[in-house]
């Protein structure tokens, strides 16, 4: 059971209002307990957390560098074994330092077959330097080096597929989660810190900054991806879905209209072919996880 | 007891002998022997290490961080690429002070790919906070690795270090060679006792976000342990002269020094030709020496300055090549800076590199051209290649 009550992530961090990842930290640390070493990659956690000298931080905590963090935890896990100790070890990192510059050292942890959590706070892009893009940057988005343009709708690539890719890894356990749904999130990372072996969890993370909306509203733009299809929260066990979150789906404009980063799709002009791609991703994410609730009439 | 043993095959023995808890590393030529050697002893139960068989170098060294700072001793060993992709992570795990020791069979970088030995891939990282030993001979090469671990593990040091040695020339060369039993390794290397681990009973955080306010300080902090590391070197090499009766108690030795008018400098396994070769010059009359270098960081400046005073001209000998560097070579500008004020002639010589063969009529060569005040130079070149 996930001690609620349990506050392992301190405040006074300087992570902007509405941070999604800041709620993200707090609620990991609730559900993997104070038996936790976390290992963090460089990026915005890193630095709004632990500007030396103080840290956020009431579990161990070590950061080397931007993308190692699986190899550190594969070295600490080894390091727990031989010395007999039981101490949970999650990596917590960003999307840019899991699914572009971190590849390597995930896919070898996973494949050793590391017991360890790889969580990541999934932003969207590199907020840390500014809003640049990643391979977790949905179709469409305008970020610094994906801007919309005369001739550009934002990021021309859809979002890489990581959790995917973990699951051919033969990963136990691969689940999705969002900072708006905390109890589902708390769960899912007490899960996976008592899954023996390597499991991943990707957390839907809003940010306001880079996304931009109102730092009030990171619940709400949480909960419209999950409420249009645009990010579905499930559950892999051993390669197999075993649970989704199901949805009365909404369509995708409303989850699109609420941030900056999608406003070039509706202003000047709506573009309707721009916005039924990203209506078709979200159709394809719901016919992959079985999500549509159908309304009663 | 002697045995006669291939370079490789001894280090693995050394590393057994610390009792490594975590053994990371990724092969490449010519360190491969080292880790087939290890992975041997753990399948056999001979060594109780968890051994990572990871994905890159970049991966190895980062395991070996995490480990370290969870409070194991650790081990990795790299070669030329593999030691340039570890690069950010040698920085690192200085920065955090993990006394991790790693051994570096020494060769080329590329391009052109070159597989034989030269000494670029160390000292291209001479700026990363490691300390860095050269063996000359597979015994010395044995017994750094336990000098290492112990000056690494001292809570006065807490730095990281390299075990260099020379590529197929000794990695894959058969000595004879003594391995200390276990007892004896025990009773000079004791258990390693972290300064500090994670641990959750006692929550820290390490590695974290510095501000202009800070960075410099922690800089300022390694480089005082490396110049601390000076003694500590000699004090454990003192020590293992002791035990052992092998004493490393100087970072510098001198061979036929006396009274020696031209001073050739070395690092590694070219010292025994030189050796040679400054016999031969001997018995020619020639008042030739060698100053054998074993640690290049920390530089023993000091050591240096005193080993050379009275000579006239020191003749670097050079396995790097630093492009459009005043000297040619790196060591050599270390000399040069050492003896500036003295009047005494520094010369460097860049030989040997990618594995080109270093015999005693070459040593012989650079010491005419020394003594004629020629160099800062390539030795050796193909004339019709260029």
């Amino acid at each position: 059971m996930v001690d609620t009550s349990l506050e392992l992530f301190g405040c006074g961090h300087r992570a902007c209002g509405g941070c999604g990842p800041a709620l993200a930290a707090r609620l990991i640390l609730k559900g993997a307990g104070a038996n936790s070493i976390v290992v963090a990659s460089t990026g915005c956690m890193e630095v709004f957390s632990t500007p030396y000298p103080e840290t956020a931080w009431e579990v161990p905590w070590i950061h080397s560098l931007f993308e190692n963090a699986s190899a550190v935890a594969s070295g600490i896990e080894a390091s727990l074994k031989r010395q007999g100790r039981s101490e949970h070890v999650l990596c917590i990192c960003g999307d840019g330092a899991t699914f572009d510059i971190g590849m390597l050292c995930i896919s070898g942890a996973f494949e050793r077959g590391h017991d360890i959590t790889y969580i990541c706070y999934d932003n969207e892009a590199y907020m840390n330097t500014g809003v640049q893009r990643s391979g977790a940057t949905p179709y469409d988005a305008s970020t610094t080096t994906s801007p919309a343009g005369k001739e550009s709708f934002g990021n021309k690539r859809p979002k890489k597929d990581m959790p995917q890719i973990l699951v051919a890894h033969g990963a136990p356990y691969v689940a999705t989660a969002s900072v708006a749904y905390p109890n589902d999130l708390m769960q899912k990372v007490e899960r996976a810190v008592n899954t023996p072996g390597p499991c991943y969890l990707q957390i839907h993370a809003p940010c306001s900054t880079g996304w931009g909306f109102e730092g009030g509203k990171t619940m709400e733009i949480g909960k419209l991806a999950i409420q249009t299809g645009l990010w579905v929260n499930f559950e892999m066990v051993d390669g197999e879905i075993a649970k989704a979150k199901k949805v009365v789906r909404k369509p995708v404009d409303e989850y699109l209209m609420a941030q900056k980063r999608f406003r070039h799709l509706f202003k000047p002009a709506r573009n309707e072919e721009e916005i039924a791609k990203i209506q078709a991703i979200a159709d394809a994410n719901a016919a992959k996880y079985g999500i549509d609730i159908k309304p009663k009439k | 007891m002697m045995e006669i043993m291939e370079g490789s095959h001894a280090v693995a023995e050394a590393v057994k002998r610390c009792r490594p808890e975590v053994v990371s590393a990724y092969p490449i030529t010519p360190q491969t022997h080292i880790v087939e050697r290890l992975a041997e002893f753990v399948a056999d139960g001979e060594m109780e290490s968890d051994y990572l068989t990871v994905d890159s170098e970049f991966s190895a060294l980062s395991a070996c961080v995490g480990a370290s700072a969870a409070g194991s001793r650790v081990y990795s060993s790299t070669s030329s690429q593999g030691l340039i992709l570890m690069a950010e992570v040698c920085f690192n795990a200085s920065g955090m002070r993990l006394p991790i020791v790693m051994s570096i069979a020494n060769r080329a970088l590329g391009a052109p790919l070159s597989i034989w030995n030269d000494q670029q891939d160390s000292i291209a990282l001479r700026d990363s906070g490691w300390f860095q030993l050269y063996a000359e001979d597979v015994q010395e090469l044995v017994d750094y690795h336990f000098l290492s671990y112990r000056v690494a593990e001292d809570h006065n040091i807490l730095l990281p270090g390299f075990v260099c040695f020379d590529g197929f020339i000794l990695s894959h060369t058969y000595e004879p060679v003594d391995i200390p039993e276990q007892d004896e390794v025990d009773a000079y290397l004791p258990p390693f006792n972290p300064y500090q681990k994670l641990d959750a009973q006692d929550p820290i955080s390490m590695g974290m976000y510095a501000t202009p306010d800070y960075y410099m300080e922690f800089r300022y902090e390694l480089d005082r342990a490396m110049e601390r590391a000076s003694r500590a070197i000699e004090d454990a090499g003192q020590a293992f002269g002791e035990q052992f009766g092998r004493n490393y108690g100087s970072l510098v030795e001198e061979y036929r020094m006396d009274d020696a008018d031209t001073a050739l400098v070395a690092m590694g396994s070219i010292c025994g030709t030189v050796k040679d070769a400054v016999d031969e010059m001997r018995a020619a009359g020639r008042k030739v020496g060698l100053l054998k270098l074993r640690s290049f960081r920390p530089f023993p400046k000091e050591e240096v300055a005193k080993a050379l005073d009275g000579v006239s001209k020191v003749a670097v000998l050079e396995k790097n090549i630093s492009p459009g560097s005043a000297m040619k070579g790196a060591v050599g500008l270390e000399f040069k800076d050492a003896l500036w004020k003295t009047g005494i002639d520094v010369y460097s010589y860049v030989i040997g590199l990618g594995g080109r063969d270093v015999r005693k009529k070459d040593i012989a060569a650079v010491v005419d051209l020394a003594e004629r005040g020629s160099g800062d130079m390539f030795y050796g070149l193909r004339e019709e290649l260029i």
